[in-house]
């Protein structure tokens, strides 16, 4: 794209999620003194009563946060994407996506019923595959799509696993009448599978390891859905998942002890990940995974100081880190790359970017007095207060701080400050709408961190509030807390960031040599989709063999094996059969039957075997007839004669049939002589049984009082049961249909 | 089969099994018969025409198209069924009609259920005939 | 009776699935009609054997005098039949027009769908 002629960006593909997005900011924005003063909203309509499934919306201070960073950030991005892909072919394609992401972001954020939550969480994991995606005529932008799909879709089965068993846990999907009863998760027995299940989904939306590689490889999408979904807000459903279900889920040893070790893991693991890269996307990717693990670790723990620390690090961490995002995705339009090693000095071309640049940058780095310096106290002042392993944790965060500072220095300050090497010639401002987002989002960290009272009242509290469920534990957000061991390990922390800084050349070298060497997660998940591949091919060839007798074998073998067991274990033993009453004209039609049948088993000829069959028929006809049935005998003997006329018209015009010895079938005769033995035992035992003639005697009693008929079958068949027969005869005009259809095809057209 | 006797024959019993057919139909709603019967029966007639005279002949003498017949019939039946909703009852409730009825005569029914077993011979009737006929035009 | 049906019925049975597992589509088919013989005359005698009273109401009365024959499977093997000639002329067909195009009945050696793999 070209931003720099003036193009028409002015569209309603453009402006119109603009306009959706800012006004939704401005809805959620007026409930701010409701939430603000303690008070939670919801509304509730019933969708599925007989599931159980509500829409209910729940707002309290955790979703007003979320919704107000989704429509509010929403807003902005949309606007810079109006701009940034002004005149692309696919623009409306894009604001569509866009727009339906963030309303099912919302939904997601407000839904009070976890079954609602469900389908939101999914939605957003299809737009998220739409827009990675977007470019799809690259490779490398299809396979990271399907990654995130398969990642994000995996978690989301195991997310609905353990919301199911959380609603039947608990005997209802509404998680503010979840969380009002303490104990009802943890304390069940299952309380472990739940755990795991919501982890699973948590983790692998929110990309904690081991489950991270596919958000770096997002970055395929257009810049501002990198800065949106992939940092600021969808890779957030997760951390908002396990915000949300922390007062019921939260306060064992397991939930402190898997969240601490992924959270603490994935933080130093990315914080590291991200020196390595030499492309500034990516290496805000691995921040982006650094705050996801920082956020996970501090939602395993109780304390107030830790859920202060998280509420806040979430805000900072989305305005700066979209701002940064769009910074990158400014220079990336306006000078054509986005390599560290050939961005320098920029700052006289790119005044405004760069100082929204420095701006967030401060705040990543967590100098003062941006909120990015509060965040990061807290951090501290959460991991000295965490229960479980304070040294640890502290440690973990001070690696991953000073990476931070250092990665900072380089995403925002090299490309526009460092005069080490020359500046790319003849690059110009962005325009302005892709201006505002950086600017406004830049200055909302600076002004925050300044007045920190407006931040923690509003939004901070009221979040505290909804996960540990009560404010008083909120810890107060200030700047200066005087000299104690937080600000000691910030000053520890800027020391160590700038020796990184100074010496990232070199660490880069070695991190790229070791991470070469050591395996990689994206290559394990390619391999893991070649082998799932081949193993259903494989499957499928043992399966679907394409022979038509195999098939038939599984078939009437699975039949035969599922009724034999199930006759062997249920049996109450053989029937007690009284003296069979059996007359000569009984014997005399068992045996016309069965000369037919044998008849037509043994032979080799196809007249014969016809013949066989049309004696068969004809024997039917016959007990039709001798019990009581004239209208089935009728029809059987009226079918039976079009079926010797129809297979004498096309059975003759097939080759004879070659003989096939009964020696060499002996499996076949066990299956045939097996169903057969086991379909008369059956049959003796269902007709030795009571039989219940409700239905018969309704018919016999309504037949000509209802329906005015005396022939009983008839009225079953056109009036009780017209409805049935319709569908019958359907049936068979379709089974005309395709016979026209096959023997009007050409054989020619066909042959292989 | 080129037989005058079976050509001649068979001509003469086409009538006389559709209009044994009809009355298999007609009496169906109180003794053995039928539309799924009357419509076997007719097509049983037409079936040993094709044989005798050739399906060229057959499909003159059936003046209609067999597909065009099965559908019209499956869509007669349909009809019926959706009569019922005139009367707000439930689909393919049957109604009933009697013509000059008195206090002790019944009178002459008519019905919606006699509309849907026409329906259905004309259904089945089509249906045999088109894979006949189509299957004798194909060998 | 039903003892002696229930015989005949699995002997039908047993006829039917020898001939259904023979490698020759024509097979096959004798098969299916037998098969769907069995089926039918399964449901009849499910329903009870009564001889010599058909399911009819007598004239001038509201319902039969007595026991008559079940007619409820009566009319479920009736549709039955129709709907198992539909299917036989339907299986009969597909077989002869694939012998048409492929010039075999040998089940073994219709391999369109799912071609020989070249090394197995």
């Amino acid at each position: 794209m070209d931003t720099s002629t003036p193009s028409r960006w002015i569209t309603p593909a453009g402006l119109l999620p603009v306009v959706i997005a800012g006004s939704l900011f401005v809805w959620f924005a007026q409930m701010l003194p409701v939430i603000a003063a303690g008070d939670t909203l919801r509304f509730v309509w019933e969708w599925v009563p007989s599931l159980g499934v509500n829409v209910s919306f729940y707002i309290d201070g955790l979703s007003l946060t979320f919704a107000l960073l989704i429509t509010g950030i929403g807003a902005l991005v949309m606007l810079y994407s109006a701009r940034y892909l002004a005149g692309h072919v696919h623009q409306a394609r894009f604001s569509l996506y866009l727009t339906s992401f963030m309303l099912a972001m919302i939904g997601l954020v407000i839904s009070d019923n976890l079954l609602a939550l469900f389908v939101f969480w999914e939605l957003t994991t299809i737009t998220s595959y739409l827009l990675i995606g977007f470019s799809h005529d690259t490779f490398k932008a299809r396979r990271s799509a399907l990654q995130a799909l398969m990642m994000t879709g995996v978690g989301g089965l195991a997310l609905l696993a353990g919301i199911i068993l959380i609603g039947t846990t608990a005997g209802t999907f509404e998680m503010s009448e979840i969380n009002a009863m303490p104990g009802v998760l943890t304390e069940s027995v299952m309380y472990l599978p739940i755990a795991l299940l919501v982890l699973a989904g948590a983790f692998t939306k929110s990309a904690q390891m081991p489950f991270h590689f596919w958000l770096p490889n997002a970055m395929a999408a257009p810049t501002p859905v990198s800065a949106y979904l992939h940092s600021a807000t969808m890779v957030k459903a997760g951390v908002y998942l396990m915000a949300r279900t922390h007062p019921s889920l939260a306060g064992t040893d397991f939930w402190l002890w898997t969240l601490t070790i992924a959270g603490a893991i994935t933080m130093v693991f990315a914080s590291v990940m991200a020196l390595r890269q030499t492309d500034l996307k990516l290496a805000l990717a691995y921040t982006t995974l650094m705050a996801l693990g920082a956020l996970t670790l501090l939602l395993g723990n109780e304390s107030g100081y830790t859920i202060t620390a998280a509420a806040t690090f979430l805000i900072v961490h989305s305005l700066y880190k979209a701002a940064l995002f769009l910074v990158v995705g400014i220079l990336d339009a306006q000078t054509g790359t986005r390599d560290a090693n050939s961005l320098f000095g920029l700052a006289r071309a790119l005044p405004i970017t760069a100082i929204a640049a420095a701006i967030a940058a401060f705040s990543m780095a967590g100098f003062p007095p941006f909120l990015g310096f509060i965040g990061k106290e807290l951090k501290y002042a959460g991991a000295i207060a965490v229960a479980s392993e304070p040294i640890f944790v502290a440690g973990a965060l001070l690696i991953s701080s000073a990476l931070m500072v250092a990665i900072a220095g380089i995403v925002s300050f090299r490309p526009f400050w460092s005069k080490s090497g020359k500046p790319i010639e003849g690059v110009k401002e962005a325009p302005w709408p892709m201006l505002v987002g950086p600017v406004v989002l830049a200055i909302l960290g600076a002004f925050f961190g300044i007045f920190p009272e407006t931040l923690a009242t509003t939004l901070v509290n009221p979040t505290v509030a909804a996960i540990i469920g009560s404010a008083e534990p909120a810890k107060e957000l200030k700047l200066w807390a005087g000299v104690n061991l937080p600000l000691f390990l910030s000053i520890a922390t800027f020391v160590l960031g700038f020796s990184i800084y100074y010496y990232k050349q070199k660490l880069r070298e070695i991190l790229i040599d070791m991470t070469t060497r050591g395996p990689s997660f994206d290559n394990g998940w390619d391999r893991l989709m070649a082998g799932i591949a081949s193993g259903s091919k494989a499957l499928t060839r043992n399966i679907q063999t394409g022979v038509l007798y195999h098939y038939m074998v599984v078939t009437f073998g699975t039949a035969l094996a599922v009724l034999a067991v199930t006759l062997w274990f249920r049996s109450t033993g053989i029937p007690k059969m009284g003296v069979p009453q059996v007359e000569l004209w009984d014997w005399l039609v068992f045996l016309l039957v069965l000369l037919g049948a044998i008849l037509t088993l043994v032979t080799n000829s196809r007249i014969t075997a016809i013949a066989g069959l049309g004696v068969v028929g004809i024997g039917m006809a016959m007990i039709f007839i001798l019990y009581s049935a004239p209208d089935v005998a009728i029809t059987q003997l009226l079918v039976e004669t079009l079926v010797v006329v129809l297979f004498a018209a096309a059975a003759l015009k097939l080759p004879s049939l070659t003989p096939e010895p009964m020696r060499k079938r002996w499996l076949d005769v066990i299956i045939s002589v097996g169903l057969g033995v086991v379909t008369t035992v059956i049959l003796l035992k269902v007709t030795t049984g009571s039989i219940d003639r409700e239905l018969t005697t309704f018919f016999e009693t309504a037949s000509y009082p209802q329906a005015f008929g005396q022939n009983i079958v008839n009225v079953i068949l056109v009036d009780f049961r017209a409805l049935d027969t319709f569908g019958e005869i359907a049936v068979v005009l379709i089974a005309a249909i395709s016979i026209f259809a096959l023997l009007k095809s050409k054989p020619e057209e066909d042959k292989p | 089969m080129n037989s005058v006797i079976l050509r001649a024959g068979a001509r003469l019993q086409v009538v006389l099994l559709l209009v044994f057919s009809a009355y298999m139909l007609l009496r169906g709603h109180n003794a053995p018969g039928g539309g799924f019967i009357g419509g076997l029966i007719a097509a049983t007639g037409f079936v040993v025409y094709a044989i005798a005279c050739g399906t060229a002949d057959a499909r003159k003498a059936l003046r209609f198209d067999p597909g065009s017949i099965a559908g019209a019939g499956l869509g007669i039946a349909l009809v019926a069924g959706l009569l019922a909703a005139l009367w707000g009852d439930a689909l393919f409730t049957g109604q009933w009609l009697f013509i000059g009825a008195t206090e002790t005569e019944k009178g002459l029914p008519l019905s919606t259920v006699l509309v849907f077993d026409i329906g259905v011979y004309l259904v089945v009737l089509g249906a045999i005939l088109s894979i006949t006929f189509a299957l004798e035009e194909a060998v | 009776m039903e003892q002696l049906l229930s015989i005949l019925i699995g002997i039908l049975v047993a006829s039917a699935v020898y001939l259904m597992l023979a490698r020759n589509l024509l097979r096959f088919l004798f098969g299916l009609i037998l098969l769907s013989n069995a089926a039918n005359l399964t449901i009849f005698v499910a329903g009870r054997l009564t001889p010599g009273a058909p399911p009819l109401v007598p004239d001038g009365l509201d319902a039969p005098i007595g026991v008559v024959a079940n007619a409820l499977p009566q009319a479920l093997v009736l549709t039955a039949i129709v709907i198992g000639f539909g299917l036989f002329a339907f299986a009969l067909i597909l077989a002869f027009r694939a012998y048409q195009s492929l010039g075999t009945l040998n089940t073994d050696d219709m391999r369109v769908a799912e071609p020989k793999e070249p090394h197995s």
